[in-house]
């Protein structure tokens, strides 16, 4: 099969490259080695929409963020992803943090971030009463927020295959070609043939390396990369809905003794999280360490001394794609013409995924992609969220719809019409947490205790076997057979 | 459905179908019992073992067997039962009528008055999130409760190995359930140095079928890519900190989480309801009415039972306060004046009472006192009960116990006219002392 | 001298039975508690419970026990003699299942209703 373009990975970077392009009329693939998209670090960070005081000004980082924060307003609104615009504190503690906040105020100003403000500790203490009485002074940055970044990623991905885009999951990639033009487009210069491990075979003139921690290793299939990704994880708490208050923007700390702090947000599904520690690993290893939830407790009570954090309903870990370069690494591999790296997508890779799709337009034309606006394009996506309707959109509802009369998730008041929604999307899940970031059934207090059997039988309704139905990736059984 | 109720009961597991039966009884006419599943009966319809209803039918019943006595008992009422209904939430009025709403596919969301509200929602589990388990996160680890829904209402098999981390009954129950069920239970791991469950439990879960019990241990890391590979449990010091070099490794498949049950108060808070702390449940007077007038509760949602046959018992007497409630045309939807309330305030032995208030004014002749002792008692120990004004304390009552734990729930009764005594302000203390400690 | 705990009902009392002096039993707080003692020893029995298959889609399994108890060498022949039949509603609560299950002189029996 023959494409224009092949996107290597569906995490939020190759999500919102694939949104974009599926602007134009182009043949677009996206290979997704796992069995659902955002399946890695998409869905285990903190969600933060960065302002964007922290990158170098002139980096690609700075702006990313800062045009990825402008374009996120409309596009979340557009396609329906949950946000919160709360803004950001990062605080001081002491002289020397108060230097770095004024400092990171420069760099902002730098960045074009508009919005900003320097407090002191009595404006601090007002507007956010929790915060421990040793701050000194915050940089206010109003323009941050908090996001469902698996959710963005299945907006961006469901959009793109709304508008013809294909998506092939379970296909890791293994081998890249470099083929003679005519086998694929003769129109362009370059053409690679991507085969996947268990026999699969695409071609593509241009290709996207947007495979986050294992970017290095796809792009040492066509050419030996000046780059390597250093994987770091990051581990978190989530707190109930209990703990839902304590702040109401996202707190930083100021970075001192080669640490970057960590941060207590509210997250866009009324939890609170805290976290993450920053430790060298391997690219595989989620765990969640005493040692590292200890680091976070101690370093989350300096910013909010009252945090109770036995609220806590999960911890979790995410692997960032740091890499040896100080910058995300987005061009055309000189040696592979039509080979474009999206490497090392570290902070703010969330934020500036929003404009990741410019960037790739960008460098596509450049290597000669020939684009035409599609006339059609589908560039809106709703959902039907229960818990938010108002008495009187339930009631309609529920006439329309039975299946929204039965309550799932009594966590998070989840129907089963939403559960079939999911079932029935554009990209439809094959595990219980697939479904659980579609609609949102046990992501509340018992984590799936309750729901999870009934979660269970709708996905063996939908034509899974029992022993087929995944936690999350493959190999994640859950049922080893029937009575 | 109607949009008018004399009483809203909020779950049709034990609690809120012997509490809708007694309120029936007692004279309630109009009366809706709102059960989010598609059949009454709770969490008993997936408890298949035995051990149910010996204190209350005289005969050793299985949970569905318990809970099926109270449905067709029900059925002989005009008792409105509700399935596959959510209460979404519910508040007091003005006028002191409290609104309920709730949701089904047949009624659609429905906005409900009724003059009383019985809340019997019962209990959720703890989770491996809530206690911080160390490790990655892969298949296979199940709260208890949700491995024995899959396994005796769906009849699937979750797993082939299993460990299983806390010895509370429901661990133990599991421990057997797995067992015939095919799979091999390699331990059952407790924190404590005492299990949590009952001596039957012990006996007929894990010495029946060889299962070794790790007491004084837990487990520290849980180790598989995608599914469990492997479990590290680890002996703990008496401050329950992991002891370093003492680790123990278990191949297995699967863990099961027994680790604590949470009352499941999430509409009561939205509605005001307050909740006490040490119980997780809200404050309740003699007659199971909460601090809001017209809210009574009842069985695992005040205070986690061991036996069911108790949470009847504690549902008959909500029923009957709520009864009383509606037919005395009581609805003056103020909270109440603690001052007409003795609070049962508890020593540091004690970790709770249910209830926590008595009504002056109590027309009971007795008052049952539940509560749960903090460490385990092996030889004789004395419960004192004890009138005191905050400055001097009298003893009312004493009783003797051989034995004592936490696991396993006191009850002491308490002669009324111990306390008609309405003038002066006097709270009622529980203490655990030793038996020489006779005044 | 064998001590156990009695199973026949929550107390659980600590039992002591003297095999050499014909199986006499002290501790126990009630009659059914000396029967245990005296049985343990010599031919613990047990009453299982279990599942067994339902042509239902919304209800998959019914719960099910022996209607006394059974010799405790028997408990995994029954389940394997369980575990191979299915049932069709409805099905009453007391309802025989099985007669007579692997020759142990109990039937089972339904303990759920299934309309």
């Amino acid at each position: 099969m023959n494409y224009d373009v092949a996107i290597i990975g569906c995490g939020v970077t190759g999500a919102a490259v694939a949104y974009e392009l599926s602007k134009y009329n182009l043949k677009t693939v996206i290979l997704e080695a796992e069995n659902d998209v955002a399946a890695g670090t998409t869905k285990a960070n903190s969600g933060i929409l960065h302002a964007g005081y922290d990158p170098k000004p002139g980096s690609l980082m700075a702006i990313l963020n800062v045009l990825g924060n402008e374009y996120a307003r409309s596009v979340c609104k557009k396609l329906d992803v949950p946000v919160k615009w709360c803004g950001s504190f990062v605080c001081a503690f002491g002289k020397e943090d108060d230097m770095t906040v004024k400092e990171l105020y420069g760099r902002g100003l730098r960045n074009r971030v508009s919005d900003m403000e320097i407090l002191k500790a009595e404006q601090i203490k007002k507007l956010e009463p929790n915060l421990s009485d040793k701050v000194t002074s915050a940089l206010y940055a109003k323009t941050a927020g908090v996001v469902s970044p698996w959710e963005l990623c299945l907006a961006f991905a469901e959009t793109a295959v709304k508008n013809g885009t294909e998506l092939k999951r379970n296909f890791k990639v293994s081998s890249i070609k470099k083929i003679p033009c005519e086998q694929c487009n003769k129109e362009y210069k370059s053409a690679y043939s991507i085969t996947s491990d268990d026999g699969q075979s695409v071609n593509a003139s241009f290709v996207i390396n947007a495979a986050g921690v294992y970017a290095d290793e796809i792009h040492s299939l066509v050419s030996k990369p000046a780059y390597k990704i250093k994987p770091s994880r990051g581990q978190y708490y989530l707190l109930d809905h209990e703990a839902n208050g304590i702040v109401s923007r996202v707190i930083f700390q100021c970075p001192s003794n080669g640490t970057k702090g960590i941060l207590v947000a509210p997250t866009c599904h009324g939890n609170i999280i805290a976290g993450p520690d920053a430790v060298s690993t391997e690219k595989d290893d989620l765990a969640v360490t005493s040692k590292g939830l200890e680091y976070i407790a101690e370093l989350a009570k300096k910013s909010v001394p009252s945090l109770d954090l036995s609220l806590s309903i999960r911890n979790f870990a995410g692997v960032r794609a740091n890499s040896t370069e100080d910058d995300f690494i987005i061009e055309e591999v000189p040696e592979s013409k039509g080979f474009i790296d999206f490497a090392g997508i570290k902070s703010p890779g969330l934020t500036a995924s929003f404009a990741m799709g410019d960037a790739a337009l960008m460098l596509l034309e450049k290597a000669g992609l020939h684009i035409e606006q599609k006339k059609k394009f589908i560039d809106s996506r709703k959902k039907i969220r229960f818990a938010e309707l108002s008495s009187e959109e339930k009631v309609e509802l529920i006439k329309d719809n039975y299946t929204y009369g039965r309550i799932v998730c009594r966590c998070e008041s989840i129907t089963e019409g939403e559960i079939l929604a999911a079932l029935n999307s554009t990209i439809a899940p094959v595990s219980v947490d697939g479904v659980k970031r579609r609609c949102n059934a046990g992501m509340g207090r018992c984590q799936g205790g309750f729901c999870s059997p009934r979660v269970i039988k709708l996905l063996i309704d939908s034509g899974i076997e029992p022993e087929n139905i995944m936690q999350d990736k493959n190999g994640s059984y859950i049922i080893t057979g029937e009575m | 459905m109607n949009s008018v109720y004399d009483l809203v009961v909020i779950g049709a597991g034990p609690a809120g179908l012997a509490a809708a039966y007694e309120a029936w009884n007692k004279g309630v006419k109009k009366i809706l019992l709102v059960e989010r599943s598609s059949e009454t009966g709770g969490i008993l319809n997936q408890c298949i073992h035995n051990g149910f209803g010996l204190h209350h039918f005289k005969e050793e019943l299985t949970g569905p067997e318990y809970a099926a006595r109270f449905a067709s008992m029900l059925k002989s009422t005009g008792v409105e039962v509700a399935l596959e209904s959510m209460v979404l939430d519910f508040k007091e009025c003005e006028d002191g009528f409290k609104t309920v709403h709730l949701v089904n596919p047949k009624d659609g969301f429905c906005e409900i008055k009724t003059k009383a509200v019985i809340l019997a929602m019962g209990c959720r589990e703890r989770s491996r999130g809530a206690i911080g388990i160390p490790g990655t996160r892969p298949a296979g680890i199940f709260t208890a409760g949700t491995a024995q829904r899959l396994i005796n209402c769906e009849g699937y098999m979750v797993g082939k190995r299993v460990v299983i981390l806390g010895s509370g009954d429901i661990g133990l129950i599991m421990a057997r359930r797995l067992t015939l069920s095919g799979a091999k239970v390699l331990a059952c791991v407790e924190l404590m140095p005492y299990s949590g469950g009952l001596a039957r439990n012990i006996a007929q879960c894990l010495n029946d079928f060889n299962i070794p019990l790790y007491l004084s241990h837990t487990i520290t890391d849980i180790i598989g890519k995608e599914r469990v590979e492997k479990v590290i449990v680890s002996k703990v010091d008496e401050k329950r900190k992991p002891v370093a070099g003492s680790e123990i490794e278990f191949e297995c498949d699967t863990v099961l989480l027994s680790v604590g049950l949470l009352p499941e108060n999430e509409l009561s808070k939205n509605a005001g309801i307050k909740i006490d702390r040490r119980t997780k449940g809200p404050f309740v007077f003699e007659n199971r009415e909460t601090l809001t007038s017209g809210v009574f509760a009842c069985g695992n949602v005040v205070h986690v039972h061991d036996l069911v046959d108790y949470v009847t018992k504690e549902s008959e007497t909500a029923g009957k306060g709520a009864a009383q409630y509606i037919l005395s045309q009581q609805n003056s939807g103020a909270s109440f004046n603690l001052k007409d309330a003795v609070e049962v305030l508890t020593d540091e032995n004690i970790s709770y009472t249910v209830p926590q208030y008595i009504h002056k004014n109590t027309e009971e002749k007795v008052v049952s006192i539940f509560f749960r002792v903090r460490s385990v008692y092996k030889t004789d120990a004395l419960i004192a009960v004890y009138k005191t004004d905050g400055k001097t304390k009298t003893r009312i009552a004493s009783f003797k116990r051989e034995h004592m734990a936490p696991g396993e729930m006191e009850q002491i009764n308490i002669a009324v006219s111990q306390f008609t005594d309405t003038q002066n302000d006097f709270k009622i203390l529980v203490a655990i002392e030793k038996p020489e400690e006779a005044e | 001298m064998k001590e156990l705990i009695c199973i026949c009902c929550p107390k659980g009392c600590h039992l002591k039975v003297d095999e050499k002096n014909d199986y006499k039993v002290t501790g126990n707080s009630c009659p059914r508690g000396e029967e245990y003692g005296k049985n343990e020893i010599t031919d613990p029995k047990r009453t299982v419970t279990h599942t067994v298959r339902v042509n239902s889609h919304t209800h998959p399994r019914l719960s099910c026990k022996t209607d006394r108890t059974v010799s405790k060498s028997l408990m995994f022949d029954i389940i394997k003699e369980l575990d191979k039949i299915t049932v069709n509603p409805p099905v009453n609560i007391k309802q025989v299942l099985i007669k007579n299950v692997c020759n142990s002189g109990a039937d089972i029996i339904a303990t759920q209703e299934l309309v």
